[in-house]
């Protein structure tokens, strides 16, 4: 399998404080893997890399068939290629209404020219329709965004997600504040995308972890300190030094 | 649970405020033609009929700075720079052409007829002798030609809004920083137009505008209703304009910009394409509203691109209701009417005794109050009364939190 997104030797430095140490990582097409670490491992720094929020001081990074660096690309066109970002805070356009929310995202062409004659044709339609009924909001389509409640607005987020259709899917921490009933929900709506694209989900619950069976790379300090299956990397010594030995 | 269904309505049928506001801009127009001394009854006057157009003017530019700052969410401290520019290019060739009449005139009693070097000499001493110089300067190469400064009209201002706007978006410039930059830049303009060698007649501006060329035998009676006229048809055709292009998915992107402009560049739009294009739009919706204004005052001058001028236009639209087009367009027609009234000495000034308060010192104090009351009190503006009144007719009940999952009958009764 070849690797769809691949990050090599990545370091990057805040004031002196070396968040990204020599960082490597791969995913394939079709993969769902789980990112744990302790607080301050470079989880969220990671990602901020990859959706080209921060630019690493040295190493590469490369997406698709084609190998195209992403260091040399905008958030937007990052975006564009096919990488999708959930944060760990719902973040939607709370002054809009659901269907507005995922209208705006529904895969199309971005420029402002062609959004501004942009049209809603049955197509983009029904697609809104059906976004809307695979995360249970098709009856609050014409409600603003800002009146759903936080599970609700997390569904709307990752609503918006699906309609980009990115290859690449980052997810943080998706289960933070969400029910139970919920929490299963995401596990198998998660496992389901991660058939037809690469899905990447940094969490710290190890329960939603284990829920999602899957690969797991664990950080610590700003590089990889151990890859594999929940129970090989639990069982690694390192690992329960640094992270799980603590709790 | 019935399903919400899509059901495919008219752009006119979805903001039914866009066809109340035709509606009353052309009954108001028509009222003001029946009124005038032109075509009808003679009950108001033609300076009257000018500070009606010319308020419709103001307007036009507050629709403008809604959509850059009410919907997109930049606060934009120099779009009267646009504004004036704009008066300044029509401006240009009302003065040259006006001018060139007189000389043509009275060069041809001489006898000789005039060579076109004569004439042409003969109107640059007349337009520039006030600034010592006897010379056209460069800037003034299509003075003569009214279609070419008609495109300056749209040029000069949109190609400045478009350099400024992608120099400061592209360092992603943002928020009080932005502003402060716009500020400088209205600034920067005002000051070297001032300046004699500017090219523009320095402080004296260029006057005399309110005379049109070959239209001498038509009274300003006349004139001042046409471009009344041409100012409602400008503001009716920027309102349906902007108020398509606001709600469409272009004016979802813009809002969203406001709210979360890091978001918005995670779903793969443009953020500063988007701003540059709100900010250019605008400007040149601001440059032709000042093209149709000026004519109206009769005089332009560097004051006119003083960045107070820009900071009241934010206030206009800020007393008015930002973030929805008729709310600038209140504002901007509420605060600048009142205005002439308090600074024209026709308010009666109240004797407290001790001490005389006259508007026309004070009125500036009272707007400086009306700005904090209204953005400390009724954040939505004069426009919020319209929430008010709608909410009246038909209540919303659906907008409560409801509680967990099946929440309460009011909310399912709303969503039948």
């Amino acid at each position: 399998m070849t690797a769809l997104l691949e990050v090599s030797g990545v370091s990057v430095t805040f004031d002196g404080f070396r968040a990204i140490n020599n960082l490597s990582f791969s995913i394939g097409a079709q993969e769902l893997r789980a990112i744990i670490g302790p607080n301050g491992a470079g989880k969220t720094t990671f990602m901020d890399i990859v959706t080209g929020k921060t630019r690493p001081d040295k190493g590469s990074v490369t997406f698709g068939e084609r190998s195209v660096s992403l260091l040399s690309l905008s958030e937007a066109e990052i975006a564009r290629a096919g990488v999708g970002r959930k944060f760990q805070r719902p973040t939607v356009f709370e002054d809009q209404t659901v269907a507005e929310n995922l209208t705006m995202a529904l895969k199309a062409q971005r420029a402002p020219w062609r959004v501004l004659f942009w049209k809603e044709g049955p197509d983009d339609r029904a697609r809104v329709q059906a976004l809307a009924e695979e995360v249970g909001l098709a009856d609050h389509l014409p409600r603003k965004s800002g009146e759903l409640s936080h599970g609700q607005k997390q569904w709307l987020e990752i609503g918006m997600l699906l309609a980009q259709e990115p290859r690449l899917l980052l997810v943080d921490e998706p289960a933070a504040g969400m029910t139970l009933a919920e929490r299963e929900h995401t596990t198998q709506l998660l496992v389901e995308m991660a058939k037809t694209r690469a899905v990447v989900v940094v969490e710290h619950d190890m329960e939603f972890v284990r829920r999602l069976n899957c690969k797991v790379t664990v950080l610590h300090e700003g590089a990889v300190l151990a890859e594999g299956s929940l129970d090989h990397v639990t069982k690694n010594q390192q690992v329960i030094e640094v992270y799980l030995g603590r709790g | 649970m019935t399903r919400q269904t899509f059901v495919e309505r008219s752009f006119l049928a979805r903001n039914p405020s866009v066809l109340w506001f035709i509606l009353i801009l052309a009954v108001f127009t028509l009222g003001v033609t029946v009124l005038s001394e032109a075509y009808g009854l003679a009950f108001i006057s033609t300076s009257f009929v000018k500070t009606l157009g010319k308020t419709l003017c103001l307007c036009l530019v507050a629709l403008a700075m809604d959509l850059i700052w009410g919907y997109a969410g930049i606060l934009s401290l120099g779009h009267m720079a646009f504004f004036a520019l704009g008066g300044y290019m029509l401006g240009m060739w009302l003065m040259y052409a006006r001018t060139e009449e007189i000389v043509v005139a009275a060069l041809a009693q001489g006898g000789l007829p005039a060579t076109p070097e004569e004439i042409s000499q003969g109107i640059a001493v007349q337009i520039f002798g006030v600034v010592g110089a006897s010379e056209f300067p460069p800037i003034w190469y299509f003075a003569h030609s009214f279609w070419a400064q008609m495109a300056l009209v749209v040029l000069v201002p949109g190609g400045l809004a478009l350099a400024f706007g992608w120099l400061a978006f592209r360092s992603r410039v943002t928020g009080v920083y932005l502003s402060i930059l716009t500020q400088a830049m209205t600034l920067a303009l005002a000051l070297y137009l001032f300046q004699n060698d500017s090219g523009l007649r320095g402080n004296n501006g260029l006057s005399g505008l309110q005379n049109l060329p070959g239209l001498g035998d038509v009274s300003q009676d006349d004139l001042s209703i046409w471009f009344f006229w041409a100012s409602a048809l400008a503001l009716g055709l920027g309102y349906v304009l902007l108020a398509w292009l606001v709600s469409g998915k272009f004016g979802s992107v813009i809002r969203a910009i406001r709210d979360d402009e890091q978001r918005v560049r995670f779903l793969g739009y443009s953020v500063e394409g988007y701003k540059l294009f709100v900010f250019t739009l605008t400007a040149v919706i601001a440059a032709i509203a000042g093209a149709l204004y000026y004519p109206q005052a009769g005089i332009i001058n560097p004051a006119e691109l003083a960045p107070i001028a820009s900071i009241y236009l934010a206030v206009w639209v800020a007393i008015g209701g930002r973030g929805r087009l008729y709310g600038a367009v209140i504002g901007a027609a509420f605060v600048s009417l009142l205005s002439s009234w308090f600074t024209g000495g026709r308010a009666p000034s109240i004797p407290l005794g001790f001490y005389t308060i006259n508007w026309v010192d004070w009125w500036l104090v009272l707007l400086g109050l009306s700005f904090v009351a209204v953005t400390l009190f009724a954040p939505k503006g004069i426009g919020g009364l319209f929430d008010l009144w709608q909410g009246r007719m038909a209540p919303d009940r659906k907008g409560a939190q409801l509680g967990p999952e099946d929440g309460s009958l009011q909310e399912k009764e709303a969503l039948k």
